[in-house]
């Protein structure tokens, strides 16, 4: 006796931008479409819930857009970024979709806005969501309602059930601690990275990872990718690597988001928690430095730091998630925050000794250096004197991980005898087939736009023939 | 010109607190004209928080689309705690402040004002019986109605004026240019503020889907009551001007700004009413709901009874639904300082005060 023919011809794992820009495009080729999603309703949307824009390539002024931005100045500022770890094909194939997904988003209700104050400079390569990610992902699954679209919430894959032919047949799933099949045709694996599952990023970095600070949802652990992984599907991307940011040290475990970031550095002297420099805080802007700083945190004892600013360049960065902890003694500052006060004093008065007299511009690498301290600080170096003192504590913050299921440029999943006949990926899950290190503003989003319907126009026709 | 202090309150830090959480966020900044303004400071006096307050409309585009919103231990829900402090700041205006936490809060302080002046009305009707007059002046004379409603319009048009002077000092508003006026009447006129910076409206009786329908339903309301509050001129240009009495046909001004008025304002109100109930109240101010309901219903039920003033024109109902009618207004004109009505003045106020600063 054959099994009953699955009711979904489409299921998608994770309902995120990824994952939703698939169920649309499959729903709209007919298609009938179940999207699963761990977190409850407040949560879903996973890390694109976090998000504020997405990069577009654009031949001229386009929607919010200024300017041109090209084909090929897109791939050269990803190259740059990622020093040539970037599957150039994939790559080009993301890049040239990247208009027709701003068309898609808007079709489907999102709406989007200038650049934000404070980002000016991203006003010509990123398109800005009106009320960022979750605004998208609410309009998303308002269309994927009208379309029909099942989405069941706080339902956790826990295994993809792979047949003898070598291709998808079903789902284990978690619902409420019972466990459950859910059958289907074909499968879309968009859940995400594994960078809230502590125990995971603990085996690449070691005990330290556990100080990480989790900048998005605590619903990406990754449980859909450990599964394909020990199944033997291909994988792409380096487990050790992940982006990593410093933020403010006392945002929650997970979920603090934007919000927590902080843009004081370039203007501060960073100490870690025995009062000492560790690196140039100068070296270049900060959109160019910020991804390296929770690296180099979390490289500090107890994987903190303490970023140490005067009045005077308080309002020098964007506001802070929460004000600053400010003395007007340098002393009592280190009381506050915990740090040695002789320590803190020493730095602060050798920096001091080795700034030198000259023109200040935030706006622009200044050369304003020390001399003869080391590490040196090679801009923005004005002495710290002023009162009152102001300090932030900084932890690193992960965003996303890197490593990942390998797809081909129809988003289809390699497995151990070749490509998998009915599953594909799309999104953070399957990014590190693209970008092999570094990471490019906005990038994450467009993958995750253009992959997703990929993958949902592929698995519909599958699921049809 | 003195700086008015504004009192430390639990609403103003609770706002605060989330306002400082935008600023580092500034997701919702295309939204409406609350957070341009917020975004061009780093910390926020009390005064601020009251300014932002009286300018936020309450479309709930940013509740909806905030990644902070409850459950998350952030526990953003700006369109409430704005909400919370103004409805404080209207009370604090407000003069005598104990009227405006009554009737904000408490529907059933507003129906019994109606009840009270229906019945004053009744009385009046029958302790000033005409011995002359048409139509309805010959229940309640022109005189007698001129010498009830004056003070009626007067009293709370100047606690209204005194609040709103109160209003200006303390957001440090500056003399009011004719452009200033201009633009808050666009803004005001077009109710760009609910529009959700797209055009597809607010976040109100949907959840998270946008419609139009509020911002419909305000506009007829709105254009409902300035109509009706042309026929009112009108008829008393008639009057007086030109010496032409009450009743007047269907083709007089009065009646041409009436009818069409009249209908929309119930139309208009009754919509609101139901918007509201259909909303979720904890994106506004709980506490205010019954004192919201009960005043889009006395706005339904004066231009209903206005309607039908018209409707029964020489019959016997017509003293009964006078004094309905009569009676709904005198409550509605007596407690505009303390009930909801004040939101328009106050939003009007900002409106200018954010043109001038953009200006
Ligand atoms: C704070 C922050 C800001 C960012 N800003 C930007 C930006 O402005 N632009 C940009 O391009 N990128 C940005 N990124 C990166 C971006 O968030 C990701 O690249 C993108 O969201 C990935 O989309 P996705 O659909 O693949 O995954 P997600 O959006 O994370 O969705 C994955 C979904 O799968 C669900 N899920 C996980 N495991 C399971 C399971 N076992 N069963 C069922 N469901 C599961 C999750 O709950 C989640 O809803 C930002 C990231 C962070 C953290
Ligand atoms: S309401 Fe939320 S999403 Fe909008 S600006 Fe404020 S913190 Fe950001
Ligand atoms: S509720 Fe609407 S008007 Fe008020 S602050 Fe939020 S987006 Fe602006």
């Amino acid at each position: 006796m054959s099994a009953p023919a699955p009711h979904y011809d489409v299921i998608v794992a994770g309902a995120g931008n990824a994952g939703l820009s698939a169920a649309i495009v499959a729903a709209e080729a007919g298609a009938r479409v179940l999207v699963l999603e761990s977190a409850p309703p407040a949560y879903r949307g996973g890390n694109s819930r976090h998000t504020r824009n997405f990069r577009c390539m654009h031949e001229g002024p386009l929607a919010v857009l200024t300017g041109r931005y090209g084909e090929d100045e897109y791939l050269d500022d990803l190259m740059r970024v990622t020093k040539g770890k970037t599957d150039a094909d994939l790559a080009r194939l993301v890049i040239r979709n990247s208009p027709d997904c701003l068309a898609f988003m808007r079709a489907h209700g999102v709406h989007f806005q200038p650049s934000l104050s404070g980002t000016l400079s991203l006003s010509r390569t990123n398109a800005f969501f009106l009320g960022g990610g979750k605004a998208l992902i609410n309009a998303y699954c308002n269309a994927a309602t009208d379309l029909g679209i099942a989405i069941a919430y706080e339902t956790e894959i826990r295994h993809v059930v792979v047949g003898e032919g070598g291709g998808f047949e079903a789902l284990e799933v978690e619902v409420a601690g019972e466990r459950r099949i859910v059958a289907g045709r074909t499968l879309v694996l968009a859940a995400g990275g594994f960078e809230a599952n502590l125990d995971w990023l603990a085996e690449a970095w070691g005990p330290a990872a556990r100080n990480f600070l989790i900048r998005g949802t605590p619903y990406n652990r990754g449980a859909v990718l450990r599964d394909m992984l020990d199944q033997g599907a291909a994988s792409v991307g380096d487990p050790t690597q992940c982006h990593c940011v410093a933020i403010d040290g006392r945002a929650p475990k997970f979920d603090g988001g934007i919000a927590s970031r902080l843009d004081c550095v370039p203007f501060s002297i960073v100490v870690n928690k025995d009062g000492r420099r560790f690196y140039d805080e100068g070296e270049d802007v900060w959109p160019k430095r910020y991804a390296i700083w929770g690296r180099l945190v979390a490289a500090q004892p107890d994987q903190v730091a303490f970023s140490i600013i005067d009045a005077k360049s308080a309002d020098l960065f964007m506001p802070s998630l929460y004000p600053p902890v400010t003395a007007d003694t340098l002393a009592e500052l280190a009381a506050k925050l915990g740090l040695p006060a002789a320590a803190l004093e020493e730095t602060v008065a050798g920096y001091n000794a080795a700034c030198r007299p000259g023109a200040f511009d935030p706006t622009e690498l200044d050369g304003l250096a020390t001399e003869a301290l080391a590490p040196a600080k090679t801009n923005w170096a004005r002495p710290i004197n002023e009162p009152p003192f102001c300090g932030y504590m900084l932890r690193p913050g992960v965003t996303f991980t890197y490593l990942g299921l390998k797809v081909d440029e129809s988003a289809r999943v390699m497995g151990p005898r070749g490509r998998y006949p009915n599953i594909w990926a799309a999104g953070e899950i399957m990014a590190g087939s693209i970008l092999g290190e570094g990471y490019l503003a906005g990038f994450g989003m467009t993958i995750g736009a253009v992959f997703g319907r990929i993958a949902g126009r592929e698995a519909a026709a599958v699921a049809n023939a | 010109m003195t700086e008015i202090a504004t009192p430390a309150s639990a609403a103003t830090d609770e706002a605060r607190r989330q306002a400082e959480i935008c600023n580092a966020c500034r997701y919702c900044e295309g939204y409406c004209s609350v957070f341009p303004l917020m975004f061009r400071s780093r910390t926020f006096a009390d005064a601020d928080i009251v300014e932002l307050a009286n300018l936020c409309h309450n479309c709930r585009g940013c509740y909806y689309a905030c990644q902070y919103a409850p459950p998350h231990a952030f526990a953003l829900n700006l369109p409430r705690a704005l909400a919370e402090v103004r409805a404080e700041s209207w009370q604090r205006y407000a003069w005598p402040s104990a009227l405006a936490r009554l009737f904000q809060r408490s529907g059933v302080a507003l129906v019994v004002a109606i009840v009270l002046a229906v019945a004053a009305i009744f009385l009046a009707m029958g302790a000033l019986r005409p011995t002359g007059g048409r139509g309805f002046y010959a229940v309640l004379s022109h005189g007698a109605m001129v010498a009830i409603f004056t003070p009626l319009f007067l009293l709370p048009f100047l606690a209204m004026a005194r609040g709103l002077a109160r209003y200006w000092r303390e957001v440090g508003g500056e003399r009011v240019r004719l452009a200033d006026l201009a633009a808050a009447t666009g803004g005001a006129a077009r109710l760009d503020n609910l529009a959700g910076g797209h055009g597809e409206g607010c976040n109100f009786e949907a959840g998270d889907r946008f419609t139009n329908t509020r911002r419909f339903a305000h506009q007829a309301t709105a254009a409902g009551f300035l109509l009706c509050f042309a026929a009112t001129a009108s008829g008393t240009l008639y009057h007086y001007g030109l010496g032409w009495e009450a009743p007047y046909s269907l083709f007089s001004l009065p009646k041409l700004f009436g009818v069409p008025g009249g209908v929309l304002l119930t139309a208009g109100a009754l919509a609101l009413g139901l918007l509201k109930v259909r909303a979720d109240p904890d994106l506004g101010a709980p506490d205010l709901w019954g004192g919201d309901i009960a005043f889009v219903l006395t706005l339904a039920l004066t231009g209903a009874t206005g309607l039908m003033l018209y409707a029964a024109g020489g019959t016997p109902l017509v003293p009964v639904i006078l004094a309905l009618h009569l009676g709904t207004v005198a409550a509605f004109f007596l407690t505009t300082p303390y009930s909801k009505m004040a939101h328009a003045f106050y939003r009007f106020a900002a409106l200018v005060r954010d043109a001038q600063r953009r200006r």
